[in-house]
Protein backbone atom coordinates (compact mmCIF):
# COMPACT_ATOMS: atom_id res chain seq x y z
CA UNK A 1 0.00 0.00 0.00
CA UNK A 2 1.75 3.39 -1.12
CA UNK A 3 -0.84 5.76 -1.29
CA UNK A 4 -0.57 8.26 1.10
CA UNK A 5 -3.06 7.99 4.39
CA UNK A 6 -5.92 10.84 4.42
CA UNK A 7 -5.26 10.84 8.12
CA UNK A 8 -1.78 9.48 9.86
CA UNK A 9 -0.68 9.48 13.55
CA UNK A 10 2.82 9.03 14.36
CA UNK A 11 3.65 8.23 17.92
CA UNK A 12 1.53 10.61 19.22
CA UNK A 13 1.63 10.58 23.20
CA UNK A 14 -0.57 12.64 25.20
CA UNK A 15 -0.42 13.70 28.81
CA UNK A 16 -2.58 15.39 30.82
CA UNK A 17 -2.03 17.15 34.54
CA UNK A 18 -4.74 16.36 36.67
CA UNK A 19 -4.62 17.43 40.78
CA UNK A 20 -0.71 17.39 40.33
CA UNK A 21 -0.55 14.25 38.64
CA UNK A 22 0.85 13.10 34.85
CA UNK A 23 -2.11 11.18 33.45
CA UNK A 24 -0.34 9.02 30.22
CA UNK A 25 -3.81 9.62 28.26
CA UNK A 26 -2.26 8.05 25.18
CA UNK A 27 1.35 6.88 24.70
CA UNK A 28 2.92 6.20 21.21
CA UNK A 29 -0.06 5.71 19.04
CA UNK A 30 0.74 5.18 15.60
CA UNK A 31 -2.13 4.82 12.84
CA UNK A 32 -2.77 5.39 9.41
CA UNK A 33 -5.74 5.59 8.02
CA UNK A 34 -6.75 5.05 4.05
CA UNK A 35 -9.42 7.61 2.40
CA UNK A 36 -12.81 5.94 2.54
CA UNK A 37 -11.82 3.62 5.29
CA UNK A 38 -14.23 2.99 7.91
CA UNK A 39 -11.88 2.39 11.39
CA UNK A 40 -13.40 1.85 14.08
CA UNK A 41 -11.25 2.10 17.94
CA UNK A 42 -12.42 -0.02 20.49
CA UNK A 43 -11.37 -0.42 23.97
CA UNK A 44 -12.12 -0.15 27.89
CA UNK A 45 -12.67 3.41 29.23
CA UNK A 46 -9.41 5.05 30.29
CA UNK A 47 -7.52 3.43 26.43
CA UNK A 48 -7.50 6.75 25.18
CA UNK A 49 -9.72 6.55 21.97
CA UNK A 50 -11.69 9.70 22.63
CA UNK A 51 -8.34 11.75 23.15
CA UNK A 52 -7.12 10.26 20.05
CA UNK A 53 -10.17 11.20 18.40
CA UNK A 54 -9.75 14.36 19.77
CA UNK A 55 -6.01 14.52 18.47
CA UNK A 56 -7.43 13.75 15.27
CA UNK A 57 -10.36 16.68 15.22
CA UNK A 58 -7.50 19.11 16.57
CA UNK A 59 -9.68 19.88 19.75
CA UNK A 60 -6.36 18.82 21.56
CA UNK A 61 -2.40 18.96 20.51
CA UNK A 62 -0.03 15.81 20.99
CA UNK A 63 1.95 16.13 23.55
CA UNK A 64 4.50 14.22 21.36
CA UNK A 65 4.87 13.06 17.90
CA UNK A 66 2.28 14.32 15.00
CA UNK A 67 -0.94 13.86 13.68
CA UNK A 68 -1.40 14.62 10.17
CA UNK A 69 -4.18 14.61 7.62
CA UNK A 70 -2.46 14.77 4.03
CA UNK A 71 0.90 14.85 5.38
CA UNK A 72 0.29 18.00 7.23
CA UNK A 73 0.04 18.61 10.64
CA UNK A 74 -2.96 19.16 12.17
CA UNK A 75 -3.17 22.46 14.17
CA UNK A 76 -7.04 22.82 15.19
CA UNK A 77 -10.72 22.15 14.69
CA UNK A 78 -11.69 22.50 10.67
CA UNK A 79 -14.43 21.58 8.78
CA UNK A 80 -12.51 18.53 6.59
CA UNK A 81 -13.01 16.91 9.85
CA UNK A 82 -16.32 16.84 11.35
CA UNK A 83 -17.02 15.43 14.41
CA UNK A 84 -19.94 13.56 15.64
CA UNK A 85 -20.49 13.90 19.54
CA UNK A 86 -22.57 11.38 22.01
CA UNK A 87 -24.09 14.51 23.43
CA UNK A 88 -25.29 15.27 20.05
CA UNK A 89 -23.77 19.06 20.67
CA UNK A 90 -26.54 20.50 18.49
CA UNK A 91 -27.14 24.73 19.02
CA UNK A 92 -30.27 24.70 21.10
CA UNK A 93 -31.13 27.48 19.61
CA UNK A 94 -31.62 26.66 16.27
CA UNK A 95 -34.13 24.67 13.92
CA UNK A 96 -32.90 21.33 12.70
CA UNK A 97 -32.35 23.41 9.21
CA UNK A 98 -31.01 26.18 10.75
CA UNK A 99 -28.15 23.52 12.61
CA UNK A 100 -27.28 21.17 9.20
CA UNK A 101 -26.76 25.60 7.31
CA UNK A 102 -24.42 26.40 10.24
CA UNK A 103 -20.90 25.25 9.46
CA UNK A 104 -22.16 26.26 5.44
CA UNK A 105 -23.01 29.87 6.22
CA UNK A 106 -20.40 30.22 8.82
CA UNK A 107 -17.77 30.08 5.52
CA UNK A 108 -19.77 32.07 3.62
CA UNK A 109 -21.47 30.16 1.03
CA UNK A 110 -23.99 31.33 -1.09
CA UNK A 111 -27.80 31.25 0.29
CA UNK A 112 -29.39 29.61 -2.57
CA UNK A 113 -26.58 27.07 -2.51
CA UNK A 114 -26.66 26.30 1.37
CA UNK A 115 -30.58 25.83 0.91
CA UNK A 116 -30.11 23.33 -1.30
CA UNK A 117 -27.42 21.35 0.66
CA UNK A 118 -29.81 21.53 3.90
CA UNK A 119 -32.82 20.14 1.84
CA UNK A 120 -30.51 17.25 0.36
CA UNK A 121 -28.88 16.45 4.15
CA UNK A 122 -32.49 16.97 5.61
CA UNK A 123 -34.14 14.38 3.40
CA UNK A 124 -30.61 11.85 3.09
CA UNK A 125 -30.71 11.50 7.52
CA UNK A 126 -34.73 11.64 6.81
CA UNK A 127 -35.96 14.04 8.80
CA UNK A 128 -37.94 16.21 5.90
CA UNK A 129 -41.04 16.47 8.85
CA UNK A 130 -38.97 17.94 11.21
CA UNK A 131 -37.16 20.33 9.58
CA UNK A 132 -38.07 23.36 11.37
CA UNK A 133 -38.31 21.66 14.40
CA UNK A 134 -35.63 22.48 17.71
CA UNK A 135 -33.67 20.35 19.12
CA UNK A 136 -35.31 20.01 22.29
CA UNK A 137 -38.67 18.61 20.42
CA UNK A 138 -36.60 15.36 18.43
CA UNK A 139 -35.54 12.26 19.87
CA UNK A 140 -32.18 11.53 20.63
CA UNK A 141 -31.52 9.20 17.62
CA UNK A 142 -33.01 12.27 15.41
CA UNK A 143 -30.62 14.61 17.24
CA UNK A 144 -27.82 12.26 16.49
CA UNK A 145 -29.45 12.34 12.46
CA UNK A 146 -29.17 16.15 12.62
CA UNK A 147 -25.79 16.10 13.76
CA UNK A 148 -24.34 13.75 10.77
CA UNK A 149 -26.38 15.60 8.41
CA UNK A 150 -24.79 18.88 10.24
CA UNK A 151 -21.21 17.18 9.68
CA UNK A 152 -21.89 16.16 5.41
CA UNK A 153 -23.74 19.16 4.90
CA UNK A 154 -20.28 20.98 5.71
CA UNK A 155 -17.90 18.95 3.18
CA UNK A 156 -16.07 17.12 5.75
CA UNK A 157 -13.64 14.56 4.03
CA UNK A 158 -13.51 12.84 7.75
CA UNK A 159 -16.27 11.99 9.90
CA UNK A 160 -15.62 11.43 13.46
CA UNK A 161 -17.88 10.02 15.69
CA UNK A 162 -17.11 9.41 19.72
CA UNK A 163 -19.88 6.73 20.60
CA UNK A 164 -22.74 8.31 18.50
CA UNK A 165 -24.68 5.27 19.06
CA UNK A 166 -24.01 4.95 22.85
CA UNK A 167 -27.00 6.60 24.24
CA UNK A 168 -29.59 5.35 22.35
CA UNK A 169 -31.74 2.14 22.45
CA UNK A 170 -30.94 -0.96 20.71
CA UNK A 171 -34.05 -0.08 17.79
CA UNK A 172 -32.56 3.10 17.37
CA UNK A 173 -28.92 1.71 18.07
CA UNK A 174 -29.84 -0.80 14.59
CA UNK A 175 -31.34 1.63 12.42
CA UNK A 176 -28.97 4.35 12.78
CA UNK A 177 -25.89 1.91 12.47
CA UNK A 178 -27.69 0.81 8.85
CA UNK A 179 -28.14 4.29 7.52
CA UNK A 180 -24.95 5.02 8.26
CA UNK A 181 -23.31 2.64 6.48
CA UNK A 182 -25.66 3.81 3.75
CA UNK A 183 -24.21 7.04 3.47
CA UNK A 184 -20.81 6.29 4.02
CA UNK A 185 -21.02 3.85 1.01
CA UNK A 186 -22.39 6.33 -1.04
CA UNK A 187 -20.57 9.55 0.01
CA UNK A 188 -17.12 7.60 0.04
CA UNK A 189 -16.54 9.40 3.51
CA UNK A 190 -13.93 8.18 5.70
CA UNK A 191 -14.61 7.23 8.63
CA UNK A 192 -13.49 6.84 12.19
CA UNK A 193 -16.03 5.50 14.87
CA UNK A 194 -14.73 4.91 18.75
CA UNK A 195 -17.54 2.32 20.11
CA UNK A 196 -16.71 0.24 23.61
CA UNK A 197 -19.25 -2.32 21.28
CA UNK A 198 -17.38 -5.51 20.14
CA UNK A 199 -20.31 -5.74 18.15
CA UNK A 200 -20.69 -2.49 16.68
CA UNK A 201 -17.28 -2.15 15.47
CA UNK A 202 -17.43 -5.60 13.58
CA UNK A 203 -21.07 -4.54 12.16
CA UNK A 204 -19.16 -1.46 11.02
CA UNK A 205 -15.37 -1.33 10.31
CA UNK A 206 -13.41 -2.49 7.68
CA UNK A 207 -10.55 -2.17 10.84
CA UNK A 208 -11.04 -2.44 13.97
CA UNK A 209 -8.10 -0.78 16.24
CA UNK A 210 -8.39 -2.66 19.58
CA UNK A 211 -6.76 -0.20 22.32
CA UNK A 212 -5.88 -0.50 25.70
CA UNK A 213 -5.89 1.41 29.54
CA UNK A 214 -2.58 2.30 31.41
CA UNK A 215 -1.18 4.05 29.69
CA UNK A 216 -3.69 4.43 27.06
CA UNK A 217 -2.50 2.82 23.78
CA UNK A 218 -2.97 0.94 20.25
CA UNK A 219 -2.91 -2.71 21.35
CA UNK A 220 -3.52 -4.43 18.26
CA UNK A 221 -5.60 -3.66 14.66
CA UNK A 222 -7.44 -6.11 12.86
CA UNK A 223 -9.22 -6.25 9.23
CA UNK A 224 -12.76 -7.14 9.04
CA UNK A 225 -12.85 -9.39 6.03
CA UNK A 226 -16.85 -10.01 6.37
CA UNK A 227 -18.48 -9.32 2.86
CA UNK A 228 -21.47 -6.90 3.81
CA UNK A 229 -24.43 -6.29 4.56
CA UNK A 230 -23.08 -8.24 8.38
CA UNK A 231 -25.21 -10.59 9.76
CA UNK A 232 -24.50 -10.46 13.18
CA UNK A 233 -26.33 -13.95 13.89
CA UNK A 234 -24.02 -15.68 11.03
CA UNK A 235 -21.02 -18.32 12.39
CA UNK A 236 -18.53 -15.97 10.90
CA UNK A 237 -19.48 -12.67 12.32
CA UNK A 238 -19.66 -14.80 16.02
CA UNK A 239 -15.69 -16.04 15.44
CA UNK A 240 -14.76 -12.84 14.75
CA UNK A 241 -16.33 -11.41 18.16
CA UNK A 242 -15.24 -14.15 19.89
CA UNK A 243 -11.55 -13.71 18.63
CA UNK A 244 -11.70 -9.85 19.55
CA UNK A 245 -13.99 -10.46 22.81
CA UNK A 246 -10.98 -12.44 23.78
CA UNK A 247 -8.29 -10.06 23.14
CA UNK A 248 -10.18 -7.62 25.04
CA UNK A 249 -10.66 -9.69 28.29
CA UNK A 250 -7.07 -10.80 28.63
CA UNK A 251 -5.92 -6.76 28.16
CA UNK A 252 -7.93 -6.44 31.15
CA UNK A 253 -6.80 -9.61 32.90
CA UNK A 254 -3.49 -8.28 32.36
CA UNK A 255 -4.35 -4.88 33.37
CA UNK A 256 -5.75 -6.28 36.97
CA UNK A 257 -2.77 -8.35 37.92
CA UNK B 1 -49.12 19.23 19.28
CA UNK B 2 -52.01 16.68 17.74
CA UNK B 3 -54.26 17.74 20.71
CA UNK B 4 -54.02 20.91 20.02
CA UNK B 5 -55.09 20.38 16.42
CA UNK B 6 -57.58 18.27 17.35
CA UNK B 7 -59.51 21.09 20.03
CA UNK B 8 -58.67 23.89 18.21
CA UNK B 9 -57.21 27.86 19.15
CA UNK B 10 -60.39 29.44 20.45
CA UNK B 11 -60.68 26.51 22.70
CA UNK B 12 -57.54 26.50 24.31
CA UNK B 13 -57.87 30.26 24.85
CA UNK B 14 -61.23 29.75 26.36
CA UNK B 15 -59.03 27.00 28.47
CA UNK B 16 -56.96 29.61 29.27
CA UNK B 17 -59.58 32.27 30.46
CA UNK B 18 -61.42 29.73 33.11
CA UNK B 19 -57.78 28.76 34.51
CA UNK B 20 -57.12 32.32 35.15
CA UNK B 21 -59.95 32.72 37.84
CA UNK B 22 -57.02 31.27 40.40
CA UNK B 23 -54.88 34.01 39.69
CA UNK B 24 -57.45 36.00 41.75
CA UNK B 25 -58.40 34.14 44.67
CA UNK B 26 -55.70 34.77 46.58
CA UNK B 27 -56.20 38.79 46.12
CA UNK B 28 -59.64 38.12 46.47
CA UNK B 29 -59.72 36.54 50.20
CA UNK B 30 -57.10 38.86 51.29
CA UNK B 31 -59.97 41.80 50.33
CA UNK B 32 -62.36 39.89 52.33
CA UNK B 33 -60.39 39.61 55.29
CA UNK B 34 -59.04 43.16 55.26
CA UNK B 35 -62.72 44.49 54.87
CA UNK B 36 -63.88 42.13 57.46
CA UNK B 37 -61.10 43.62 60.41
CA UNK B 38 -61.91 47.13 59.29
CA UNK B 39 -65.77 46.38 59.89
CA UNK B 40 -64.73 44.86 62.90
CA UNK B 41 -63.26 47.93 64.20
CA UNK B 42 -59.46 46.06 64.05
CA UNK B 43 -57.84 50.06 63.08
CA UNK B 44 -59.28 53.46 62.82
CA UNK B 45 -56.00 54.48 60.91
CA UNK B 46 -56.34 51.64 57.44
CA UNK B 47 -59.80 52.97 54.98
CA UNK B 48 -61.72 49.96 54.23
CA UNK B 49 -61.01 48.68 50.98
CA UNK B 50 -64.48 50.13 49.39
CA UNK B 51 -63.18 53.72 50.73
CA UNK B 52 -59.72 52.98 48.67
CA UNK B 53 -62.04 51.96 45.76
CA UNK B 54 -63.86 55.21 45.80
CA UNK B 55 -60.34 56.49 46.53
CA UNK B 56 -58.93 55.24 43.29
CA UNK B 57 -61.73 56.28 41.08
CA UNK B 58 -61.33 59.74 42.28
CA UNK B 59 -57.40 59.86 41.59
CA UNK B 60 -57.88 57.83 38.34
CA UNK B 61 -60.87 59.88 36.66
CA UNK B 62 -61.63 62.51 39.46
CA UNK B 63 -65.22 63.93 40.31
CA UNK B 64 -65.81 62.32 43.92
CA UNK B 65 -63.32 64.54 45.66
CA UNK B 66 -61.93 67.07 43.59
CA UNK B 67 -58.83 67.52 45.57
CA UNK B 68 -55.12 68.68 44.28
CA UNK B 69 -54.58 64.43 43.91
CA UNK B 70 -58.08 63.57 41.75
CA UNK B 71 -57.89 62.45 37.95
CA UNK B 72 -54.16 62.76 38.19
CA UNK B 73 -52.91 59.32 38.06
CA UNK B 74 -52.10 59.20 34.67
CA UNK B 75 -49.30 62.20 35.42
CA UNK B 76 -47.65 60.33 38.36
CA UNK B 77 -47.81 57.07 36.23
CA UNK B 78 -46.61 58.38 33.47
CA UNK B 79 -44.14 60.41 35.55
CA UNK B 80 -42.59 56.79 37.30
CA UNK B 81 -42.87 55.25 33.95
CA UNK B 82 -40.75 57.14 32.49
CA UNK B 83 -37.83 57.36 35.44
CA UNK B 84 -38.44 53.62 35.71
CA UNK B 85 -38.04 52.45 31.61
CA UNK B 86 -35.87 55.30 30.86
CA UNK B 87 -33.32 54.07 34.34
CA UNK B 88 -33.89 50.09 33.32
CA UNK B 89 -33.26 50.85 29.35
CA UNK B 90 -30.00 52.54 30.12
CA UNK B 91 -29.17 49.67 32.83
CA UNK B 92 -29.46 47.25 30.02
CA UNK B 93 -27.57 49.21 27.84
CA UNK B 94 -24.59 49.81 30.04
CA UNK B 95 -24.85 46.07 31.78
CA UNK B 96 -25.55 43.73 28.77
CA UNK B 97 -22.26 44.89 26.79
CA UNK B 98 -20.25 45.09 30.10
CA UNK B 99 -21.70 42.12 31.15
CA UNK B 100 -21.02 40.40 27.81
CA UNK B 101 -17.28 41.86 28.08
CA UNK B 102 -16.50 40.68 31.40
CA UNK B 103 -17.54 36.98 30.93
CA UNK B 104 -15.64 36.53 27.39
CA UNK B 105 -12.84 38.10 28.28
CA UNK B 106 -10.29 37.57 31.90
CA UNK B 107 -8.44 40.56 31.78
CA UNK B 108 -11.84 42.65 31.90
CA UNK B 109 -12.51 39.84 34.14
CA UNK B 110 -9.66 40.66 36.47
CA UNK B 111 -10.05 44.26 36.34
CA UNK B 112 -13.86 44.59 36.99
CA UNK B 113 -15.43 41.59 38.37
CA UNK B 114 -13.57 42.26 42.29
CA UNK B 115 -15.07 46.21 41.94
CA UNK B 116 -18.10 45.40 41.29
CA UNK B 117 -18.71 42.49 43.78
CA UNK B 118 -17.98 45.30 46.16
CA UNK B 119 -19.87 47.77 45.13
CA UNK B 120 -23.55 45.31 44.84
CA UNK B 121 -24.10 44.78 48.04
CA UNK B 122 -24.61 48.51 48.89
CA UNK B 123 -28.46 48.79 49.12
CA UNK B 124 -29.63 51.65 46.82
CA UNK B 125 -31.33 53.32 49.64
CA UNK B 126 -27.63 53.51 51.16
CA UNK B 127 -26.98 56.02 48.12
CA UNK B 128 -29.85 58.49 47.98
CA UNK B 129 -27.87 61.04 50.03
CA UNK B 130 -24.83 60.79 47.65
CA UNK B 131 -27.42 60.79 44.75
CA UNK B 132 -29.01 64.16 46.16
CA UNK B 133 -25.84 65.71 46.02
CA UNK B 134 -24.20 64.49 42.95
CA UNK B 135 -27.37 65.01 40.52
CA UNK B 136 -29.72 67.10 42.93
CA UNK B 137 -33.16 66.81 44.18
CA UNK B 138 -35.72 66.28 41.09
CA UNK B 139 -35.78 63.57 38.70
CA UNK B 140 -32.45 62.83 37.79
CA UNK B 141 -31.69 61.32 41.10
CA UNK B 142 -34.53 59.01 40.78
CA UNK B 143 -33.70 57.87 37.47
CA UNK B 144 -29.89 57.36 38.71
CA UNK B 145 -31.23 55.19 41.64
CA UNK B 146 -33.18 53.34 39.42
CA UNK B 147 -30.48 52.89 36.87
CA UNK B 148 -28.25 51.73 39.92
CA UNK B 149 -31.01 49.03 41.35
CA UNK B 150 -31.55 47.26 37.61
CA UNK B 151 -27.71 47.46 36.71
CA UNK B 152 -26.41 44.62 38.82
CA UNK B 153 -29.19 41.98 38.59
CA UNK B 154 -28.35 42.44 34.60
CA UNK B 155 -24.89 42.34 34.35
CA UNK B 156 -24.46 39.38 36.60
CA UNK B 157 -27.03 37.21 34.76
CA UNK B 158 -25.13 38.21 31.76
CA UNK B 159 -22.32 37.24 33.23
CA UNK B 160 -23.33 33.90 34.11
CA UNK B 161 -24.66 33.24 30.84
CA UNK B 162 -21.64 33.81 28.87
CA UNK B 163 -19.30 32.15 31.68
CA UNK B 164 -22.24 28.87 31.82
CA UNK B 165 -22.01 28.12 27.97
CA UNK B 166 -21.19 24.52 27.47
CA UNK B 167 -17.89 24.03 26.43
CA UNK B 168 -19.33 21.49 23.45
CA UNK B 169 -21.20 24.23 21.41
CA UNK B 170 -17.50 26.10 21.18
CA UNK B 171 -16.36 22.66 19.67
CA UNK B 172 -19.18 21.97 17.60
CA UNK B 173 -18.62 25.59 15.86
CA UNK B 174 -14.96 25.37 15.10
CA UNK B 175 -15.25 22.20 13.50
CA UNK B 176 -18.09 23.64 12.00
CA UNK B 177 -15.65 26.44 10.86
CA UNK B 178 -16.92 29.03 13.43
CA UNK B 179 -14.25 30.09 14.99
CA UNK B 180 -12.65 33.14 17.08
CA UNK B 181 -14.60 36.38 17.21
CA UNK B 182 -17.49 34.84 14.28
CA UNK B 183 -18.45 32.49 17.54
CA UNK B 184 -19.59 35.68 19.55
CA UNK B 185 -22.85 36.20 17.73
CA UNK B 186 -23.27 32.95 16.58
CA UNK B 187 -22.54 30.60 19.80
CA UNK B 188 -21.96 33.31 22.94
CA UNK B 189 -24.47 35.37 22.46
CA UNK B 190 -28.09 33.21 21.98
CA UNK B 191 -26.87 30.56 24.21
CA UNK B 192 -26.36 33.69 26.97
CA UNK B 193 -29.88 34.94 26.12
CA UNK B 194 -32.01 32.88 28.13
CA UNK B 195 -29.78 34.39 31.25
CA UNK B 196 -30.25 38.35 29.37
CA UNK B 197 -33.46 37.67 29.77
CA UNK B 198 -33.44 36.59 33.21
CA UNK B 199 -31.26 39.49 34.44
CA UNK B 200 -33.67 41.98 32.81
CA UNK B 201 -37.28 40.44 34.17
CA UNK B 202 -34.86 40.98 37.44
CA UNK B 203 -33.56 44.49 36.66
CA UNK B 204 -37.07 45.47 35.83
CA UNK B 205 -38.84 44.29 39.03
CA UNK B 206 -35.95 46.45 40.85
CA UNK B 207 -36.38 49.08 38.80
CA UNK B 208 -40.25 49.02 40.16
CA UNK B 209 -39.13 48.30 43.23
CA UNK B 210 -36.84 51.25 43.65
CA UNK B 211 -39.20 54.13 42.09
CA UNK B 212 -40.49 55.02 45.29
CA UNK B 213 -37.22 55.47 47.36
CA UNK B 214 -35.83 57.14 44.04
CA UNK B 215 -39.05 59.51 44.14
CA UNK B 216 -38.15 60.54 47.95
CA UNK B 217 -35.81 62.36 46.60
CA UNK B 218 -38.60 65.62 46.18
CA UNK B 219 -40.03 65.57 43.04
CA UNK B 220 -43.60 66.80 42.21
CA UNK B 221 -44.96 64.01 40.97
CA UNK B 222 -44.57 60.08 40.11
CA UNK B 223 -46.16 57.32 42.07
CA UNK B 224 -43.35 57.25 44.70
CA UNK B 225 -43.93 61.01 45.37
CA UNK B 226 -47.40 60.07 45.91
CA UNK B 227 -46.79 57.79 48.31
CA UNK B 228 -44.87 60.06 50.22
CA UNK B 229 -47.26 62.77 50.05
CA UNK B 230 -49.83 60.28 51.66
CA UNK B 231 -47.71 59.86 54.33
CA UNK B 232 -46.81 63.18 55.18
CA UNK B 233 -50.48 64.28 54.96
CA UNK B 234 -51.88 60.92 56.77
CA UNK B 235 -53.84 60.34 53.62
CA UNK B 236 -53.50 56.36 54.03
CA UNK B 237 -56.33 55.49 50.84
CA UNK B 238 -54.03 57.83 48.37
CA UNK B 239 -50.39 55.41 49.67
CA UNK B 240 -52.83 52.37 48.89
CA UNK B 241 -53.52 53.32 46.03
CA UNK B 242 -49.78 54.44 45.12
CA UNK B 243 -49.15 51.05 46.26
CA UNK B 244 -51.48 49.27 44.16
CA UNK B 245 -50.88 50.68 41.21
CA UNK B 246 -47.09 50.29 41.36
CA UNK B 247 -47.95 46.34 42.00
CA UNK B 248 -50.23 46.31 38.48
CA UNK B 249 -48.22 48.15 36.46
CA UNK B 250 -44.91 46.04 37.70
CA UNK B 251 -46.64 42.63 36.52
CA UNK B 252 -47.75 44.49 33.27
CA UNK B 253 -44.65 45.48 32.14
CA UNK B 254 -43.21 41.95 33.67
CA UNK B 255 -45.96 40.12 31.35
CA UNK B 256 -44.23 42.24 28.53
CA UNK B 257 -40.79 41.34 29.14
CA UNK B 258 -42.15 37.45 29.38
CA UNK B 259 -43.73 37.82 25.96
CA UNK B 260 -40.79 38.77 24.22
CA UNK B 261 -39.03 36.25 26.22
CA UNK B 262 -41.50 33.32 24.92
CA UNK B 263 -40.91 34.56 21.39
CA UNK B 264 -37.48 34.77 21.35
CA UNK B 265 -36.76 31.97 23.97
CA UNK B 266 -39.04 29.30 22.01
CA UNK B 267 -36.27 26.69 22.08
CA UNK B 268 -35.61 26.70 25.07
CA UNK B 269 -38.93 24.49 27.25
CA UNK B 270 -37.65 25.84 30.63
CA UNK B 271 -38.05 29.54 29.90
CA UNK B 272 -41.21 29.50 28.47
CA UNK B 273 -43.28 31.18 31.15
Amino acid sequence: MDEIPILELRGVDKTFALNGARIDALRGATLAVRKGEFVCLIGASGCGKSTLLRIVAGFEQPSAGEALMWSKPISGPAPDRGMVFQDYGLFPWLTVRQNIAFGPSSRGVQRDRIAATVDRFVEMVGLARFADAHPHQLSGGMKQRVAIARVLANDADVVLMDEPFGALDAMTRERLQDDLLAIWRSTGLTVIFVTHSIEEAILLADRVVVMEPGPGRIASEHAIALPRPRDVASPEFNAVRRELGALLHSHHARKAS
Amino acid sequence: MARESTTGPAAARLRGVLSGWRALVVPALLVLAWHAAISAGMSRLIPSPAEVARYMVDFAVGGIWDDAFSATLHVHLLASMGRVYGGFALAALAAVPLGLLIGRNDAVRALLDPFLQMMRPIPVTAWLPLSMILFGLGPRSAFFLVFLGAFYPILLNTVFGVRSVDRRLFEAASMLGCTGSAQFFRVVLPAALPSIFTGLRLGLGLAWFVIVVGEMTGVPQGLGAVIMDGRTLSRTELVICGMIVIGIAGYLSDRCVVAAMNRLLRWSPSHIA
